[in-house]
């Protein structure tokens, strides 16, 4: 029986246990283990091929790839988690189109047709999603603007270029020996990739980095099929269908299509009329005099939270409430964050223990009988006129019913409206409270005063 | 008689069955942790990589097969590590 193969079918089956592991909080550090032990016997059986003559620089990659890997994963920060992703994507993807290559180059007999096909797949993919995943990384970093960049006829070029890629690659297909189109084919979708990225405003990014994840995915599914090895073509299958399922859940909960997102360019001017209305001020004694009257609060997190560094302090002021026997929970809206569950993530550092977080199925009834909801750094999630406002970009949201909780606090900079341009009537409510500052400012004041008390 | 290429695709599809199957089941607590760690499991083109990086075919070959190396290793040591350090994090508060 041939033992390589045996291992990457173990390979694969601990990819989906560890997967399916990763389904709930308690069992899914354990489901990463199973998949890491997973990659570690594939590996471990591919350097016994017997096509692997030379180990030079297989261990020169290995220890350059594990220094840069492992540091990077320990200093970074949970903010600049997406930046991490999509460079992580994008070094998957590139390493799928630098197989390709490799292989092309090793491949002494002119290769059968579906070979080259998924060879040249393999190579498209794989260096769109490279060039691409660096562009969402700059724009997330904010070493480029994350206003959308549009060329004069951006689609028109991103057209032109797809097309001429199919035609160039159908000339490869035909005579696979000569090696020009294989690189024009390798140009051209690193140019797609940058195009493809540079229009999509940096609200939008959660879309893009999970559609990445997902290209990366295809593209080692690809790679797979150059090498005929399933191991490659079930994980790269399963990382697709992941990445897929998020973008779409990611689309669902900003109520867009994906070809708005990807061609839509929304972010780049705020519109939408202002609500000509006085809102009162209220400082952070105030709300504290509120938080002693009440049973039961509600925590909003949204971006501006974790750009203030406040989570931190917010759990501070979650943990004396609770203490004083008040029920604190906090309600994550999906695209709180600049990822799929990165908010989560952003609490779960702050040691809220995760029960306390809810998805705004859980917790959207709960808002009518709680007394007090704070909103923190949050402003498009919370809108109330995605309800009723036919003609708002927001219209058809889901949005956190927090307009129906007993009172409302929001901490704000100011009244500038969110990404979507649209003023938020919910600051004007009788039941609102304004309170005008940092969120990290706010909530120490919050907290002195509750620990003063 | 059923082609290779056939055979490849069969197994490409029900494993995007399989995959939609156990991901629609993931909470969107745990989105970002499985998007780390699904992206460490497509570091698997390392398979790839150490074949073509140790062919000993040509020079040029070999340093793009160690390059596909260093990037997939990137990939799957930062991605499980990642993944690793934020699962940590994520605890339930005795009461």
């Amino acid at each position: 029986m041939d033992i390589i193969n045996i291992s990457y079918l173990i390979s694969a089956i601990l990819f989906i246990m560890g997967l399916k592991k990763l389904g709930s909080a308690k069992t899914a550090r354990y489901g990463n283990q199973l998949a890491m032990t997973g990659m570690l016997i594939a590996m471990v059986a591919t350097l016994f091929d017997k096509g692997v003559l030379d180990y030079t620089y297989i261990i020169a990659g290995l220890a350059i790839g594990a220094i840069i890997g492992g540091i990077s994963a320990k200093r970074v920060q949970m903010t600049n988690m997406p930046q991490m992703v999509a460079l992580f994507n994008g070094v998957g993807g590139g390493a799928s189109a630098l197989i390709a290559s490799a292989e092309y180059m090793r491949m002494t007999a002119i290769p059968e047709m579906e070979v080259s096909v998924t060879l040249l797949l393999s190579l498209f993919i794989g260096t769109l999603t490279f060039t691409g995943s660096y562009i969402a990384y700059a724009k997330l970093q904010g070493t480029m603007s994350s206003a959308p960049i549009a060329l004069p006829f951006h689609q028109g070029i991103n057209t032109l270029l797809l097309v001429a890629t199919i035609v160039v690659g159908a000339f490869f297909v035909m005579d696979p020996a000569s090696p020009n189109p294989f690189l024009i084919v390798a140009l051209a979708s690193a140019i797609l990739g940058v195009l493809f990225v540079i229009p999509i405003g940096g609200a939008d990014m959660p879309v893009v980095i999970s559609l990445l994840n997902s290209y990366s995915g295809i593209a080692a599914a690809m790679t797979g099929f150059v090498l005929s090895n399933n191991v490659l073509i079930i994980s790269g299958a399963l990382v697709g269908a992941s990445g897929i399922i998020l973008t779409n859940l990611m689309c669902k909960a900003m109520n867009r299509s994906l070809t708005n997102v990807l061609f839509g360019r929304v972010g780049a001017v705020a519109k939408g009329e202002r609500i000509e209305r006085q809102v009162t001020r209220y400082t952070p004694e105030d709300v504290v005099m509120m938080l002693d009257k009440s049973d039961s609060v509600i925590i909003v997190p949204g971006y501006g939270l974790a750009v203030a560094q406040a989570q931190h302090v917010t759990q501070e002021m979650a943990s004396i409430l609770e203490e004083r026997g008040i029920k604190v929970q906090y309600a994550i809206h999906q695209v709180a964050g600049r990822m799929p569950g990165h908010m989560n993530v952003l609490l779960a550092e702050a040691n809220v223990s995760y029960d306390q977080i809810k998805d705004m199925d859980e917790i959207n009834d709960e808002f009518a009988e709680t007394d007090i909801v704070l909103v923190l750094g949050a402003n498009d999630v919370v809108n109330p006129l995605a309800r009723t406002k036919e003609d708002s970009v927001l219209y058809g949201m889901p949005i956190l019913d927090v307009d129906q909780a007993r009172t409302v606090v929001v901490v704000k900079r100011s009244l500038s409206p969110g990404f979507a341009g649209e003023d938020n009537p919910l600051f004007y409510e009788d039941k609102t409270m304004m309170v005008f500052g940092d969120a990290k400012e706010v909530m120490t004041k919050i907290v002195h005063h509750l620990k003063e008390e | 008689m059923i082609g290779e290429i056939l055979i490849s695709v069969y197994v490409f599809v029900l494993a995007i069955f399989v995959g939609v199957e156990i991901i629609s089941k993931v909470p969107p607590l745990l989105h970002t942790p499985l998007m780390s760690g699904s992206n460490a499991i497509s570091g698997i083109t390392i398979v790839g990589a150490i074949i073509s990086a140790g062919s000993g075919h040509s020079t040029l070959s070999s340093v793009l097969g160690m390059f596909a190396v260093i990037f997939a290793t990137i990939n799957v040591v930062g991605g499980f590590m990642v993944t690793d350090r934020m699962l940590e994090m994520f605890k339930k508060k005795e009461k």
